[in-house]
Order: structure tokens, then sequence, then C-alpha cells
């Protein structure tokens, strides 16, 4: 607990620091106060955790558990096979490039307003990371531990059921963790774009209304959520793997 | 036990040949050092013999019989542990049993009886990071004994741990071998260490080499240290010494 003292103060003081502007500045639409985003969540939180959070959850976890199997997929066969990794490497990194924000509103136009074209946001955002780190890892195994199970009578699949999926563990929660803010960030991103629920959807409701608490409410709410599923992603990673730094 | 028939070889990016038509044996049972100056390809025989390389020319025979017929000949240990640090100490120990399919219990029943031969009972359940250097190592030697093979590959197991740690590791290695009756094929760069543990010396002195000078042990088995103080093997060990240098370039 006490290392998290010094990030602490440091967020307590910029939040000092806003409070104290708003307050100079004192038009809410414009610069609303830290408090007075609490208490405009607090007003609107039975819309917002009962219709809102639960559909860009919804959004985020089918886009997340899709990359997650995507990202694999993508990382095994291109560990597996050379030439896949020479056909779809190059792919994949200049797939990143895409502005991603300024496609999204093509996928409204194909997918409509339902809940596919966020996901396929989400998921644009989120199968890079995944598959490259993951991918990373495969290829990160030692030579020499390749080697001796070699001299032990190993097949490809051995090698990669023994060796190379563990080590590829470490990265493959880190890469988790790098998509879980990513995927919440694609589905508000994909909700202010055109929607009829959502946390993103919301946002931008406020917005129009002048409502700058409310513009916040329920980005403070994303940023919460994502600090807690990385911080629970973080916990069953250290259960998983005890041996992380001896590699 | 082991014999190369004429075998060259070199690696495909190198400009010169590692070994051209070399020739030697083996006998089963024998405890042999292979000494050399780094980078003389004292490993590149190891690596030939586990199959990792192939010989450009020749023949390697196992028991009379080239090793491409066979399988699980040679039991290879490397200078590092190359534990894996997400086994248990008994996991990683069962490793080249589970690759050959050993039934569970039969694993379990194995990897116990090592256990305790290396002095390491009750060890089974914890994991690499919590034992020390020797300790590692003498898991490596159980994993490799349990691999099956009659021909122990050792190479330099010993260079990585402190002074005191490997002369301990050195008389324990012989008493290993001593009851297993293993064949057992040392790669050491320390002249002492091969004099020490072994029966015969091959000498390697130049590259690209067509022969290993076989230098024979003048003591008998079991051995101690003190041994190492007479006369003839003081000598033998500077004799070793200088050849070796002939072959450092600075």
């Amino acid at each position: 607990m006490k290392k998290h003292i010094p990030a602490a103060m440091v967020t307590l003081f910029l939040l000092m620091l806003w409070q104290g502007a708003a307050m100079g500045v004192n038009a809410a639409y414009i610069l609303p106060s830290p408090v007075q985003i609490l208490r405009r969540l607090w007003e609107l939180r039975v819309p917002l955790f009962t219709v809102h959070l639960p559909a860009t959850m919804g959004v985020t976890a089918l886009g997340l558990l899709i990359s997650v199997a995507l990202g694999l997929l993508l990382a095994v066969s291109m560990d597996w096979n050379e030439g896949l990794e020479k056909a779809l490497y190059p792919v994949i990194v200049a797939s990143q490039t895409i502005p991603t924000t300024a496609i999204a509103p093509l996928f409204i136009l194909w997918f409509g307003y339902g809940i596919w074209s966020k996901v396929l946001v989400t998921i644009l955002m989120t199968f890079f990371p995944i598959a490259i780190t993951v991918f990373d890892g495969l290829k990160g195994t030692k030579r020499e531990m390749e080697e001796l199970l070699l001299t032990y009578g190993a097949t490809k699949k051995d090698i990669f059921l023994k060796l190379k999926l563990p080590t590829a563990l470490p990265h493959f929660f880190s890469a988790i963790k790098m998509s879980v803010p990513l995927s919440v960030i694609g589905a508000a991103i994909a909700e202010w774009l055109g929607a009829q629920k959502g946390l993103g959807y919301f946002s931008k409701r406020m917005m129009t209304q002048l409502d700058g608490a409310g513009v916040f409410a329920p980005v403070v709410l994303l940023s919460l959520v994502a600090m807690v599923t990385v911080g629970i992603i973080t916990v069953i990673e250290k259960r998983v793997i005890r041996w992380r730094k001896e590699l | 036990m082991l014999e190369f028939r004429n075998i060259s070889f070199r690696y495909t990016q190198d400009e010169s040949p590692m070994m051209e038509n070399l020739s030697f044996l083996v006998e089963a049972g024998a405890f042999v050092s292979v000494i050399g100056a780094s980078g003389c390809g004292k490993s590149t025989i190891f690596r030939l013999i586990n199959g990792l390389e192939t010989p450009d020319t020749g023949e390697i025979l196992v028991d009379g019989k080239p090793i491409s017929a066979l399988k699980q000949y040679s039991a290879f240990m490397p200078q590092k542990d190359l534990l894996f640090p997400w086994r248990s100490i008994e996991k990683n120990i069962c490793l080249p049993m589970e690759l050959q399919g050993v039934p569970m219990a039969e694993q379990t029943r194995r990897c116990q009886q090592v256990l305790e031969q290396v002095g390491l009972s009750g060890y089974g359940k914890k994991y690499p990071k919590d034992l020390s250097g020797g300790m590692k190592q003498r898991v490596a030697f159980a994993r490799t004994l349990l691999s099956g093979a009659d021909m122990l590959l050792l190479d330099e197991p010993f260079s990585a741990l402190d002074y005191l740690t490997r002369v301990e590791m050195q008389e324990w290695l012989l008493h290993q071998w001593e009851s297993t009756g293993k064949t057992i094929l040392f790669i050491t760069h320390d002249v002492e260490e091969a004099v020490f543990l072994s029966k015969t010396i091959f000498v390697i002195q130049e590259r690209p080499f067509s022969a290993m000078e076989q230098v024979e042990v003048p003591l008998g088995y079991p051995r101690n240290r003190s041994d190492l103080k007479r006369q003839e093997v003081v000598e033998l060990k500077e004799q070793l010494i200088g050849r070796l240098r002939k072959g450092v370039n600075l």
C-alpha cells in the first residue's frame, strides 16, 4: 500500500488544482469541477449503471474476446509458419497506420447503429497489441532450451506446448493489460459516432445539452472500469506467473 | 560404444571446416574428457553426436549402428542448467520422460528415486529459483540421467559454479558415474578438472582437426584430490596446459 502514496498525492494535488481552476472559471458547461462531476455521477446513477454501462461493457467484452481469439490465432500461425509470418506481419503492422477513429463512421454506415459496428472498432484497436506482443513472446524462447528439448526427441508440437506457450504467457498478460484500456476507448469512440446507448453515447448527449459535468461523469466511469479490470488481471497474473523475473 | 568414422564438418557460415576426416572411439562405461581452447570445436562434437548438426561426410556409430537409426542413445547436459522456471523440480526432471510418453506413475517413481540419488529428496515440489547453483546442476544431471540414455554428454557442466562448489560437484559426479555405470563424455577447458575426472583425455589442438590426441590418465578409481599432487599427474597437467597454449592466439 505504501508504494502507492506518492502517486495518490500527485493525483490529489492535480484534482485540487482542477477544483481551484474550475471554481475560478465558474462556468460548469466549460470546465466542471471534480466535485460537480461526482455529484452529477450520483444524480445520473440510475441510467448510467442500468443502461449505458452495461451497453458499453457488452461491446468491450465482446470486442476484447474476439480480439484475443484473433490475436492469438495470428500470433500462433505466424510463429508456426515462416511463410505466414512474411505474408501477415507487414499487413498487421500496416493495419495500425489506419486511423481507426477516422474510418469508424464508415462502420456505422456498413453495420448500422447496433452493437457490431462498435465491436469492430474495438477489435481494430485491440487485436494488434495482442497479436504482436504474443508473437514476440513465442519468438523469444531461448534457443538453447529449444535445442535441449530437441535432444530429448521433442516434436514441433512439444516445443510449442512445453516451451513456447509458457514463455509467451507473461507477454500474453502484458498484451491483455494494454488491450483493456484500448478496448474501452474503442467502444466509447464508436458510441460517440452513432449509438442508441452506451457511455460514449451518453457523454455526447450531455455535450449537446451543454452539461459539462454530465459529459465527464460517464468518462470517469469508463476510466474506473478500465482501472479495476487491469487491477484484477494483474492479481490473476501474479498468481499464475511467479517466475517472470527468471527468464 | 561411440565411434566417429571419417567425420568432416563445417558450419555453413564459416569459411574453414571445424574438423576433417575425424575418427575416434569411446568405449562403453568410459569417462572421457575433451579439452581444447575455446572455439576449437569441442561443443561441435556434441552437437554432431546428439543430432543437432549433421556431418558433411562420414558416419557416427553408437554400438555399431548409425545414429540416424537410433533414438535416445545420448543425453545432453548443457553448461547452463536450463531448468524451466515455470516447472517444479519434479516436473523439470520428468521432462524427458514426458516427451517419451513414459506413464505417469513410472515417471513419479523414477523421479523420486533419482532425487534421492542426487541427494535432493524433498526438493521435488520446489522451483528452480529456490535452489543454489550446485543444486540446480544436480537437478539438471538428474534430468539427463532420466532421459534413459547410456551415454551422457556433459558440456562444461560446472564452469559457472564457484570453485568450492565445483570441486564438490566433481567428486559427486565421479561417484554418480561409478554407481550408474554410464558412459560419460565431458567437455571442459579446465585441465585439472579433466585430469581429476577422466580415464582418457582427448586433446584438440588446432582447427580444423583430423585427429585428437588421446592421453590416458595414470590414476585408477576411486580417486581423491590428493592424487592430483602425484609427480606424474602434475607433469601430465603441465604438459597438457603447454599443448593447449600453443593453440591460443591472443
